[in-house]
């Protein structure tokens, strides 16, 4: 599990890494949270982000790839700095979805899917992403906006490419912004005992 | 109609702003619930959450304490929150997360004492960005307030609780797929049996997964009784639960209210809940339980919302979500749009599923367009057989989770009640509602 060949990821980002693996009872169990990491540093996951996860968790990067192409929200190719999710699913679609998703399409001039030529944006169209007391809604790298018109989305872009909404919406690839505070507290060996000796005193000392 | 004056037990806190701090849980009898467990014996906890025939609020609706029962006993045992909440329209637990993140982690804690699990895992669906910091906050806040790790409370009973982002992937909701997607893989479920975690789970270990919502009313039900909350509801659907009103409602929402007491029809209308369709339109349907449930029409009105009564008649509650049409729904693109959905999100394990849900959407798609024929509309009953033979409720299984036998409900359901707006759409050669 050597990661003396971390060049691309920070050395920020590996401290972090490592800190993630020894919260679980197997490294690979950190490989999607690593993901997401290696975003935040990049935007998407690069092809020698890949790698340097593999060697982090003690896998090869086939297998990093293979099980980080399963999810939506890791990238394998480069994304804009925002990435539009627009939600079409039955409960936005019944309160007019389609037709926001047509405004934005003509608003950013791109289709679905794609990034606008500056690269800025990146619009897709999402399924259901839970925020359907405000349909119809979308998200912005994650960041849930409700009620949405075509005016309020003119705005929102507006604020987006002006910079004014930087502090409520990070650069695309940073997920959480809040950090765990400490490790375990708890190593496994000691809670095992404890339940041994709960376990003992449940079925009467025996 | 009469709303039932039942306590709020999961949303008591979310007139507050400031809900989410550890500051205003503790202020509003925050881990007195814990506190109150932990001078009990595990097994007393265990009894007394069996005893309330505590529903699981995910899906399946299975009982909590049963759950707990079935666990095979380990030296090594987790306890997994289940909080990727992806089905369409289900909203309950985004809020929950969000909104009330202490008292998901005191209804870990309670729960990871009851079962004794050696270590807990909160698995927040990815797209949570605000859930998720607002859980590791407060998880931050429970760590140094003494409400988990060493020694809790002074109790001697120590856990650990970790939060763990999902990436985006509906299937993870199924708890063997998730649990695959906590060991960092694909999240593809586990070919059964085993039927349940409990015998064989995270890594092998026996493990239990609960949703957030079932776990969010331990602390309640510790602090005020068994007796307490099986007073509300009736039969097995006892306490309150949260639903998520969506679609042609004046005012879409979650509501926490009252189980069997209360009807679809108090909770669509009542003026103080969805307020009734914009426009006084017709109900034309409801999708009563999440995207996988059958549909129901204005004729199921007054029933209640009951995990068994709903159940007898040919749906389910399901994950809470309650989708209302009104008469200007194009009922094909309805069903076209939700079979989408399963389409992009089977893992793609079972052929059934993969290639069954891309041939209903294509068909689905081809009327809507105007480009459908008459023998369609028996197609799309015959692919709906494949998948689930019979087309009955519950439904046959023919792929390794239920995944693929959710998909022909809302097809069927709309081929049965409207089959004659299948056919406008293929002999008008388009949509009457475009």
């Amino acid at each position: 599990m050597s990661t003396a060949g971390s060049v691309h990821l920070s050395a920020d980002i590996v401290t972090r890494a490592r800190e993630l693996i020894d919260l679980y009872p197997h490294p690979r169990s950190a490989l999607i949270p690593i993901c997401h990491l290696a975003q935040e540093q990049d935007g998407w996951l690069r092809p020698e982000a890949i790698d340097e996860i593999a060697a982090l968790v003690g896998l090869t990067p086939a297998e990093v790839l293979g099980t980080a192409s399963f999810y939506e929200m890791l990238h394998t190719e480069p994304v804009g700095t925002y990435v539009i999710a627009v939600c079409t699913n039955i409960a936005c679609m019944l309160r007019g979805a389609y037709e926001l998703l047509d405004h934005i399409q003509d608003s950013l001039e791109v289709r679905a899917g794609a990034t606008t030529a500056d690269g800025m944006f990146t619009l897709e169209e999402t399924e259901c992403i839970a925020d359907c007391g405000r349909a119809p809604c979308l998200a912005v790298n994650h960041r849930f906006v409700g009620d949405v018109t075509p005016e309020s989305f003119d705005g929102l872009v507006d604020g987006l490419r002006n910079g004014t909404m930087a502090d409520d919406i990070p650069r695309h690839g940073t997920l959480v912004r809040v950090r765990r505070q400490g490790g375990l507290r708890v190593d496994d060996a000691t809670i095992r005992a404890e339940r041994e000796t709960a376990s003992a005193k449940a079925t009467g000392g025996a | 109609m009469a709303i039932t004056e039942a306590p709020r037990i999961v949303t008591s806190r979310l007139e507050h702003d400031d809900s989410h701090t550890l500051e205003r849980y503790l202020a509003t009898g925050g881990y007195e619930g814990l506190r109150k467990a932990l001078s009990m014996s595990p097994e007393d906890v265990a009894r007394e959450v069996d005893a309330v025939s505590l529903l699981g609020r995910g899906g399946a609706g299975f009982p909590a304490g049963r759950k707990w029962s079935m666990l095979r006993k380990a030296p090594t045992t987790y306890l997994v929150v289940n909080g990727d909440e992806s089905e369409p329209a289900t909203f309950k637990d985004h809020l929950l997360v969000e909104r009330d993140p202490h008292q998901l982690i005191e209804g870990v804690v309670i729960a990871a004492y009851a079962i004794q699990a050696t270590r807990a895992f909160i698995y927040v669906r990815g797209e949570f960005a605000l859930g998720l910091e607002r859980v590791q906050s407060a998880l931050n806040d429970a760590y140094e307030h003494g409400a988990v790790g060493r020694d809790i409370f002074g109790s001697g009973f120590s856990i650990d609780v970790v939060v763990h982002p999902g990436a985006g992937a509906y299937i993870c909701g199924e708890e063997t797929a998730l649990l695959e997607s906590l060991e960092g893989k694909r999240g593809f479920p586990r070919i059964k049996p085993p039927y349940f975690p409990a015998a064989i789970g995270l890594y092998g270990e026996p493990t239990v997964v609960n949703n957030v919502e079932t776990l969010s009313n331990l602390p309640w039900v510790i602090m005020n009784g068994s007796e307490a909350f099986t007073a509300l509801g009736a039969g097995r659907s006892t306490g309150t639960r949260l639903f998520a009103l969506a679609g042609h409602v004046r005012n879409p929402g979650v509501y926490e209210v009252e189980m069997v007491k209360t009807t679809f029809r108090d909770l669509i209308f009542a003026p103080i809940l969805g307020g009734g369709i914009p426009g006084d339109r017709e109900l034309k349907a409801i999708i009563p339980g999440g995207v996988s449930a059958p549909w129901f029409g204005p004729e199921h009105l007054d029933l209640p919302l009951g995990q068994d009564e709903v159940g007898e008649a040919g749906s389910m509650l399901g994950s809470g979500s309650i989708v209302v049409m009104d008469d200007s729904t194009c009922v094909v693109r309805a069903a076209w749009r939700i079979t989408r959905f399963f389409w992009r999100e089977s893992c793609g394990q079972c052929t059934p599923c993969r290639e069954g849900s891309g041939w209903l959407e294509k068909i689905l798609r081809r009327i809507e367009d105007g480009d459908g024929r008459e023998a369609d509309v028996d197609l799309l009953m015959d692919v709906c057989d494949n998948l689930a033979p019979g087309v009955s409720w519950p439904p046959q299984q023919t792929t390794i989770c239920v995944l693929g036998s959710s998909i022909p409900s809302s097809i069927a359901s709309a081929i049965r009640m409207f089959r004659d707006e299948f056919l406008v759409h293929v002999k008008d050669g388009g949509c009457p509602h475009v």
